[in-house]
């Protein structure tokens, strides 16, 4: 067997991309099929129930729970603004007269007669879903959401912080090795930064505070990356972080040159209009980071998914694991029987060459296909 | 059915990466392992279909065993000459597993025994709510409403006590109308196993907003734990709204005539049977990429925790997170940089399907599984207790947090046997890096058995043992269980090199000094006759410097002494001094090939 299966991360030129966008609970599309939409376009709406809040009237008035219906100044369903007496006792043949006040504005919504509680809900909150990227609207999602389709380029990164944004490429390192740090940014204001092998935690904040999108880099240092969260991260499921910025990073932890592949792509798409997403999910349901530029062919063709057959000799593999980490080898065969390693595990590997020519063997777990 | 003679049995358990199918045949008078074969899952797009992965498996299956087992999509049932199988049978824990939030008044009552009854049944547990959690009832709400469960458990209060805590409860579960997490067509099961008398106004506040479900109290008076019944209704409901919600699962349940279990509910069902067949205290711990399970039966209770982040791969860098660096590096025997120590972890989290390569990566994974399990272990022991009120009569095992609702059950001293799962433990290069790994984690006193599930199968054995016993039971010992060998290890105290405890096994003899350990081979299936002759100051379970005779089991590792002392067990707290110990250790068992031992 000459085949096997690795899947990689995807950078390509040219490609069709669907993307779902669906409200977090049923609302209006406000759009419809065939509609060409703008990555800022509002495309879906709905209102999320208001928070609620209790109020413990039997406890405040001093009465038994059952009671506490018949002491109600207004049923539920009622609106309430804050402060406003909801509830009243009686005493002392009507003259000491205790009230119930809401502690917030909203409608009364329930009275219970074993707790003596009285719910109150807040207005509802509207949240409204953009279309993320620049293209068409294929198929309406009936109260939920849409699928817009687009075309152009797309590159996954290996790991990203922070949510989705939009705004201009640039770059502010000329070759991936490069580290362009705090002061090399220049102008970046919306705009999406491509700041080289190390992303430190001093760039990331200069780059926000000057107005950047986002920053994209070839690695962080994890300590770097405590310091921007204010936690160690555990477990890698992110985006929903407040972070006022994005960040991706397209090889891994440590400082790392952006794949060439990756870098010259970036360098052609410079100045164009992309969207970005940090939102990262390693656990059912991968969900890598990524920067899509949607744009015209200009006469490139669509190239097959490389994923589908599997690795095979000839193929150009990234090693994603030591001692070759990051480096780029060309596959030159795949041997059928399993393999002792150093640490005398046997396994299915690989025989690699590397861009400095010596010949490796590499497990096939470490190694992702870049594809062509 | 566990009188029918069965001739053969298929088995899949529906992992969230891997569904895995094992073929059991009778052979004579008793029941093997033939063949078994696995394929990626396939709950997620594109496929969508949990089936497809199965079917996948089992052709795996026929291929191996030259045997036919499927009719195109179907599964040939009953055994006719060499085609198709007399029973099919299934586990999940795909999509995530059943994932639960549970409720009760007091939290280390009620709130207790309430995560205890969800985690028994094999749910990961995503929060407990109670009346006493600290919170406000806003926050409570807000919780309620931000995470989105498969189902939930209401408990609270005794029968007879008073009604309006766990009433309030409800209330606060219905202003928070929670969404159940797969399908937002459907109503979100809620259990309610409380307070009887509130049963009337809790189906009143509930009854319309919510699919519920009123069961028995799992906490009827203060002494007594009733959790089977809301463990019965739990894997009903799992069976009846979650896996009908995921995509495949109606055609797969039509295929087994036996209800899919949860994954961990179906280990833990082995662990109890083991137990309860052989009379002795079992500890299972089953590390993944994600979670890390502990099962154990101390004194008869059974318990299950699962510790959600505590894993190899996605979760590795939690458990560095919470171990902390120092913790993870005590066990390196070499010398590493933090920065690149945590850069290599985080590269392993974003990269999870990636394997050591080095010896230097293989000692690191090693080094925070020792962490994973012990820090599982220790939320085990935390969860693990008897209830409030109620008298213990065991011995309490202080290595162990206590926890203020009772004592832990945890009593290291009485366990025979512990039963390592996942791929860290059972793919070790060298099974004896397995057994150091588990002893140094939970750190065994006296005289415990170790063995590994040689290739993760005791999910399909445990809801085989619910319909057939015999080939379950048989299967596990003679396929499933690699024994590796006993553990000695006396607790006490003394200084480095002063004797420890003499140990005569057959007719081989050790002198054992403190701080050391030392492997004497013990083939699998010998047992032998063993003196233990503890010194002053050392105890093996019959008091200090009294000697212990017993039978010892051999394995493929033989048996482990251990005078490196309990309580506490103490690392050179310098770098230098701890690198040179643990080399020394290592080479003691032949750990890893002798030349990294030397070099690194």
């Amino acid at each position: 067997m000459a085949h096997a299966y690795t899947p990689g991360l995807r950078v390509s030129g040219f490609t069709t991309m669907r993307k779902t966008r669906r409200l977090p609970m049923k609302g209006d599309v406000l759009v419809q099929v065939g509609a060409p939409v703008k990555a800022e376009d509002v495309i879906a709406r709905t209102a999320l129930p208001g928070n609620v809040k209790t109020v413990n009237v039997a406890n405040l008035l001093g009465l038994p729970p059952a009671d506490v219906p018949g002491a109600m100044l207004k049923p539920a369903g009622s609106l309430v603004n804050e402060g406003e007496p909801i509830a009243q006792s009686k005493s002392l043949f009507g003259l000491m007269k205790s009230t119930a006040r809401a502690n917030t504005t909203g409608t009364l919504e329930h009275i219970s007669e074993v707790t003596g509680q009285v719910t109150l809900r807040e207005a509802a909150m509207p949240v409204e879903m953009m279309a993320y990227v620049d293209g068409n609207v294929v198929e309406v999602l009936p109260g939920e959401g849409v699928i817009v389709e687009t075309h152009g380029a797309l590159i996954q990164g290996i790991f990203g912080v922070g949510g989705e944004g939009v705004g201009l490429l640039s770059l502010a390192v000329s070759r991936p090795e490069d580290v362009s740090g705090p002061d090399g940014l220049g102008d970046v204001k919306g705009k999406v930064v491509v700041v080289g092998a190390l992303a430190d935690v001093a760039t990331i904040r200069k780059a926000r505070e000057k107005g950047a999108v986002a920053v994209v880099a070839g690695g962080i240092s994890d300590h770097d990356l405590r310091q921007l969260l204010g936690v160690d991260l555990g477990v890698a499921i992110t985006g929903s972080e407040d972070l006022g910025i994005s960040v991706i990073v397209t090889e891994g932890f440590g400082k790392l040159p952006i794949a060439k592949r990756t870098f010259d792509l970036l360098g052609k798409l410079s100045g164009q209009k992309v969207s970005v997403n940090g939102a990262t999910q390693i656990r059912a349901g991968v969900l890598r980071p990524e920067i899509v530029v949607p744009r015209p062919s200009s006469g490139e063709h669509e190239k097959p998914d490389a994923f589908g057959g599997g690795l095979t000799e000839g193929m150009i593999v990234r090693v994603i694991r030591e001692p070759y980490f990051g480096q780029l080898a060309e596959v030159v065969e795949l041997p059928a029987q399993l393999m002792p390693l150093e640490t005398e595990a046997k396994v299915r590997v690989l025989r690699a060459k590397l861009e400095n020519g010596d010949v490796v063997v590499v497990p096939r777990a470490n190694v992702e296909m870049i594809e062509e | 059915m566990s009188d029918q003679p069965l001739k053969s049995v298929l088995a899949t358990d529906c992992g969230s990466t891997t569904t895995k199918a094992i073929l059991i045949e009778r052979v004579g008078d008793s029941y093997r392992l033939v063949v078994r074969g696995e394929a990626p899952t396939t709950v997620e797009a594109p496929f969508e279909d949990v089936t497809r992965g199965v079917l996948n498996a089992i052709r795996e299956v026929e291929e191996v065993a030259d045997r036919k087992i499927l009719d195109g999509e179907r599964i040939i049932t009953p055994q006719e000459g060499n085609v198709g199988v007399d029973l099919y049978l299934s586990t999940s824990s795909a999509g995530g597993g059943l994932q639960m939030m549970v409720t009760g008044v007091v939290k280390s009552m009620t709130g207790e025994s309430a995560e205890r009854a969800a985690l028994g049944a094999g749910a990961i547990v995503m929060d407990v709510i109670a009346s006493n959690d600290g919170r406000l009832p806003y926050q409570k709400i807000q919780r309620i409403r931000a995470l989105r469960p498969d189902m939930i458990l209401l408990s609270g209060g005794v029968d007879g006590g008073t009604t309006r805590h766990v009433v309030e409860l409800a209330e606060m579960l219905a202003a928070a109308d929670p969404k159940a997490r797969l399908g937002t067509t459907f109503q979100l099961p809620v259990i309610y196993a409380g307070n009887k008398d509130a049963r009337d106004d809790v189906t009143k506040i509930l009854g319309d907003k919510t699919a519920l479900t009123v069961t028995d109290n799992i906490r009827p008076s203060m002494e007594l734990e009733n959790l089977m019944p809301a463990r019965h209704v739990i894997h009903d409901l799992f069976m009846e709204h979650v896996m009908a919600q995921a995509p495949g699962y109606k055609k797969l349940m039509s295929w087994t005539p036996v209800p899919i279990m949860p994954t961990p509910a179906a280990v833990g069902m082995i662990i109890e049977t083991i137990a309860k067949e052989q009379g002795i205290d079992v500890l299972g711990v089953d590390i993944g990429g994600a979670t890390t399970d502990v099962f154990s039966v101390f004194g008869a209770v059974f318990n299950r925790t699962v510790s959600a982040n505590l894993g190899m791969s996605y979760s590795i860098s939690n458990v560095l997170a919470e171990a902390g660096v120092d913790n993870v590096l005590r066990w390196v025997p070499l010398d590493i940089d933090e920065t690149d120590l945590r850069n290599r972890i985080k590269n392993k989290m974003i990269r999870p399907t990636t394997i050591p390569q080095t010896l230097e990566e293989l000692m690191v994974e090693q080094a925070m599984c020792r962490e994973a399990l012990r820090l599982a272990m220790v939320q085990h022991a935390g969860l693990a207790v008897g209830l409030k009120g109620v008298q213990q009569t065991r011995t309490i095992s202080d290595t162990f947090e206590q926890t203020s609702s009772g004592e832990t059950l945890v009593d290291l001293r009485n366990l025979a046997l512990i039963v390592g799962s996942g791929g860290v433990l059972s793919h070790a290069p060298r099974r004896q890096q397995a057994m150091l790994m588990m002893t140094d984690a939970f750190l065994p006193e006296g005289i415990t058995e170790m063995a590994v599930d040689s290739i993760f199968m005791m999910p399909q054995l445990g809801v085989l043992s619910t319909v057939h016993a015999q080939a379950a039971g048989e299967v596990f010992e003679k396929d499933c269980l690699i024994r590796l060998g006993t553990v000695v290890a006396p607790w006490g105290e003394g200084k480095l090199g002063q004797p420890c405890f003499k140990a005569r096994i057959g007719d081989m003899t050790r002198e054992m000094k403190v701080g050391e350990i030392e492997l004497v081979p013990l083939a699998l299936g010998d047992s032998v006759k063993a003196v233990f002759e503890p010194d002053k100051n050392w105890d093996l379970g019959a008091g200090k410097g009294r000697s212990v005779e017993r039978m010892v089991n051999g394995g493929v590792v033989g048996v482990l002494l251990d005078a490196r002392g309990r309580r506490p067990f103490v690392l050179p707290d310098d770098r230098a001094k701890r690198v040179m110990a643990l080399k020394r250790w290592n080479a003691a068992i032949n750990m890893y090939p002798e030349d990294a031992l030397v070099t690194s």
